[in-house]
């Protein structure tokens, strides 16, 4: 049987030599070199002495870990009560149709929605509220930001609750348990690995939006992908957005060992 | 299992359909591969109506593809594997394309129509001679103001955003050289300056400006400023003709201190192939009709003498797009700094950006 | 459920559903504006519609796109799942742990930094931009998140099935086909669908490894930005989401019909 499994895997190990681990090597050979292209270690004692960086690195996580939350908050509930509805996998599809339209478009139709003149603030003045500042807020920018994320959240958590067995609900109702009780103690437990896998599709990019910052943040809030995105495209100093990227991919590593896989009781393969 | 290799066959037919189809209609465009001229260019920046009748007069046909920045234009031409035949880069990227070998002189000789675009756009500091560069189309940077509720006599000068009644009225655009530069103009410095001193003044003067900005935003500023959402904003003129043509109540003033003048130019980049194909259309473009035409379509400045007298007199002698002599005097053209100066920009632009938070 | 967490739920469902469409709705009522932008209902028109059908190079543009979205998606699916086949059967815990962090490196990597790598790495080899190209790097990119929807289906799958499928002398291709691939079905079709997302989604690689004429239409309208998006592109949108929406419905309504027949199959003796 191994023998034959490895066949089927080839493409894959393929992909991480030439795709994964060959660009990484690029960007961290990069990494070690000034716009001049003399090697050096400046870009690293750049990112960790720089106010700049650090206080935009805090924002990037604090901004990422209020997106992930929301998001987290927002669609635990929708694929927990998708599950029980009748036509579950064309609503779950229907989740997924919104990001088939392309960002960039659906940020300008929230620009015409927020801005001062909008069908929101129209709302407002006409239950006498009166106009509001929406945009360029930091609650205008985490809204978008949570609706673009809400259905890669949705799907993996709605897949794990999936799988669910009803035995393990029934079996806790009828020892007892309340909803509450059941919910905290079986199903949230159980779909673990759902939530998970939402975190890590979300979180991760979180931290290097830079389109949204622009657009719905009007670039109040500045995050790392800011940042990358000017070493890049504006100033083209290569050396020091490939180190912001390095960093990145070390958090990464550091997440996913927090989040990964520990060591767990049973109900595991024959390792 | 039965499922799956039915739905994986479904997605290949439909992808060969695709195909397919996107093939005839790519066919239907072009007559034949070898006369073609691929054209990099900024998006929606030519009319399509000239396109066809220059595939009329000439049998060449222009494939146009689209970048949204110089700088990733850049590396698109700077890495090849591409074969761009013409390119619109802005001022200072020539200068930068030209230290990087990365364009091919133009043939004087199979040129025709330099003359018409007017003298005071040709051999500029950024090409002497126009070796490499036709321009294409020009514009400033300058302050965009919604009457409604700002006077035209509070924003002629740049001064005069610091005004405390403006608070959090400000837009600017996200480019570290255009907000850099007003600042350096306020104080009557170069924007080309390498005197760090200047710089750091500059960033200062900036980081007091805070409380008025509102928001600093790239091409939205459009969208925004024709919702009404900021008084104020400080753009490009050819962003400003667009929001003006849309909203009434806006308007565009250069300040007479000084600005930015930029220039959009069309080279050839060193993947050129289709040379005969090039001159037909460089020639084609500079044909004071054709330059008209497109820039009725664009909505830019055109360099082309002959083709602006062809403009109607309401555009022409719009002092807002076409400013007076007095005015053009003061404008200055951004020229290619070192990198390490243009890093000393990006960073203190960038601590100016965090500034606010 | 009780009738009354019944209400809540459909209530809440309601709500989120239309949070999600909204924005869409919105950009599509504007498709048919006699304005340029998308704010200050206009009165109707079909105008931007007659536009885009006229403009060849757009719909062009907007089939390749989907051409390449099906295509990307569907050879990432393939090697995904396989490699999370190959993950899942890693024995050593710590090896598994580095490679599901090698997977997810293409996730947490900026764009503009995966496409430069990539546009190095394709001049590097002598690889010509164009659709080939592109393809490449959106299987790339995809491939990270199939592996994170099949993976758990796979780690929730009981193992004794394989066990007793090996037991009694099923081939691995047996193994494979009869046994694993049923239960971890509904993880490949997520992860298709959402390789498919990533891919129309993608900007910044697709433009740095792009060339050769070949363009999608988030190219095209970033580009389009600095002229102000013309609402043609709110047309071309408006009729591909139709199309997705009826594609959808119609897919979903054909499985439940043809599960209903099994079902009714399987009644008879």
């Amino acid at each position: 049987m191994k023998r034959k499994q490895v066949l089927f895997e080839m493409p894959y190990f393929f992909w991480l030599a030439f795709f994964v681990i060959a660009p990484i090597l690029l960007i961290a050979y990069q990494s070690f070199f000034n716009i001049r292209g003399q090697f050096t270690l400046g870009n690293y004692a750049t990112y960790f002495t720089s106010a700049t960086y650090l206080r935009m690195t805090l924002n990037s996580v604090w901004y990422a870990f209020l997106i992930t939350l929301f998001t987290l908050l927002i669609s635990y509930p929708t694929a927990y009560f998708l599950h029980y509805t009748k036509h579950k996998q064309l609503w779950l599809l229907l989740i997924i149709l919104p990001t088939w339209i392309n960002l960039l478009l659906k940020a300008y139709a929230f620009i015409g929605i927020f801005s001062q003149d909008g069908s929101v603030n129209q709302f407002l003045t006409f239950i006498g509220i009166g106009p509001q500042q929406i945009l360029f807020t930091d609650a205008s920018f985490l809204f978008v930001a949570t609706y673009i994320q809400i259905p890669f959240m949705i799907l993996p958590i709605f897949n794990a609750i999936e799988d669910l067995q009803p035995s393990y609900i029934n079996a806790s109702r009828d020892l007892g348990a309340n909803n509450w009780q059941t919910f905290t103690r079986i199903i949230f437990p159980m779909t673990m690995s759902g939530v998970k896998a939402g975190v890590q599709a979300v979180f991760i990019p979180s931290l290097s939006l830079f389109m949204l910052t622009r657009l719905i943040g009007g670039n109040r809030v500045i995050t790392l992908g800011t940042a990358i995105e000017e070493h890049f495209l504006v100033t083209m100093n290569w050396g020091m957005g490939s180190t912001i990227g390095v960093v990145l991919i070390i958090a990464m590593f550091i997440i996913m060992s927090l989040t990964g896989e520990h060591k767990k009781k049973g109900r595991k393969h024959n390792d | 299992m039965k499922k799956l290799v039915a739905a994986i066959t479904t997605i290949l037919v439909f992808c060969g359909l695709l195909a397919f189809t996107s093939d005839r209609l790519a066919k239907s465009q072009v007559k034949s591969q070898s006369n073609t001229l691929t054209l990099y260019n900024w998006g929606d920046y030519i009319d399509p109506a000239l396109l066809k009748k220059f595939q009329k007069e000439t049998g060449y046909h222009v494939s146009v593809e689209t970048f949204d920045s110089n700088e990733a234009m850049y590396t698109k031409i700077k890495q090849g594997g591409t074969s761009y035949d013409l390119a619109v880069p802005s001022d200072y990227m020539i200068q930068k394309m030209k230290a990087a070998h990365l364009l091919v002189p133009l043939d004087k000789s199979k040129l025709h129509g330099m003359n018409n675009i007017s003298p005071q756009f040709r051999n500029l500091e950024f090409d002497r001679h126009n070796q490499y560069s036709v321009p294409y189309f020009w514009g400033t940077l300058g302050i965009i103001y919604n009457d409604k509720t700002v006077k035209a006599s509070q924003v002629q000068h740049w001064k005069q955003l610091w005004n405390p009644r403006f608070k959090d009225s400000i837009m600017l655009v996200d480019s570290a050289r255009d907000v850099m530069g007003f600042a350096l103009i306020r104080d009557g410095d170069s924007v080309n300056t390498k005197n760090i001193k200047q710089l750091n003044a500059a960033k200062k003067r900036l980081d007091s400006l805070t409380p008025n900005v509102k928001a600093i935003v790239a091409d939205e500023i459009k969208m925004y400023m024709i919702e009404n959402e900021a008084p104020i904003a400080v753009d490009w003129s050819g962003e400003a003709s667009e929001m003006l043509s849309q909203n009434s109540h806006l308007h565009y003033v250069v300040p007479s201190e000084g600005s930015n003048l930029w220039f959009d130019n069309l080279v050839i980049p060193k993947t050129a192939k289709h040379y005969k194909a090039i001159y037909a259309f460089l020639n084609f473009m500079l044909k004071p009709e054709n330059a008209a035409q497109n820039a009725e379509y664009v909505g830019y400045a055109t360099p082309n003498e002959q083709a602006k007298a062809l403009l109607p007199a309401s555009v022409r002698n719009d002092k807002q797009f076409y400013p007076d002599a007095e005015t053009m005097k003061h404008l200055q053209i951004y020229n290619n700094l070192s990198p390490e100066l243009i890093g000393t920009y990006n960073e203190l632009y960038l601590e100016f950006k965090m500034y606010r938070n | 459920m009780t009738k009354k967490t019944k209400w809540f739920a459909n209530g809440y469902l309601t709500l989120v559903f239309v949070l999600l469409y909204v924005p869409i709705f919105y950009l599509i009522m504007y498709s048919f504006s006699t304005g340029k932008t998308m704010s200050h209902y206009q009165g109707f028109t079909w105008a931007h519609y007659v536009a885009l059908f006229q403009d060849a190079r757009m719909i062009q543009i907007a089939l390749d796109t989907l051409l390449l979205a099906l295509l990307s998606a569907l050879i990432a699916t393939a090697i995904g799942s396989l490699g999370a086949l190959g993950i899942y059967a890693t024995k050593k815990r710590q090896t598994r742990n580095a490679l599901l962090s090698l997977n997810n490196i293409l996730m947490v990597s900026p764009d503009v930094i995966i496409g430069a790598s990539f546009l190095i790495f394709f001049t590097f080899l002598g690889i010509g931009l164009g659709f080939g190209s592109v393809l490449m790097s959106h299987i790339a990119f995809e491939i990270p998140i199939v592996v994170l929807m099949v993976l758990p289906r796979l780690q929730e799958m009981s193992t004794t099935m394989i066990d007793a499928a090996e037991d009694l002398g099923a081939s691995s291709w047996q193994v494979l086909s009869r046994v694993i691939l049923p239960a971890i079905i509904p993880g490949i079709l997520a992860g298709y669908f959402m390789a498919f997302t990533y891919s129309l989604d993608d900007f910044a690689v697709t433009f740095f490894v792009t060339g050769n004429g070949f363009e999608t239409l988030s190219i095209e309208i970033y580009a389009r930005a600095r002229q102000g998006i013309d609402l043609e592109v709110n047309a071309l949108s408006g009729i591909l989401f139709v199309f997705a929406l009826l594609l959808v419905v119609g897919y979903y309504l054909l499985t439940q019909y043809t599960a209903k027949r099994q079902k009714a199959g399987v009644k008879r003796p």
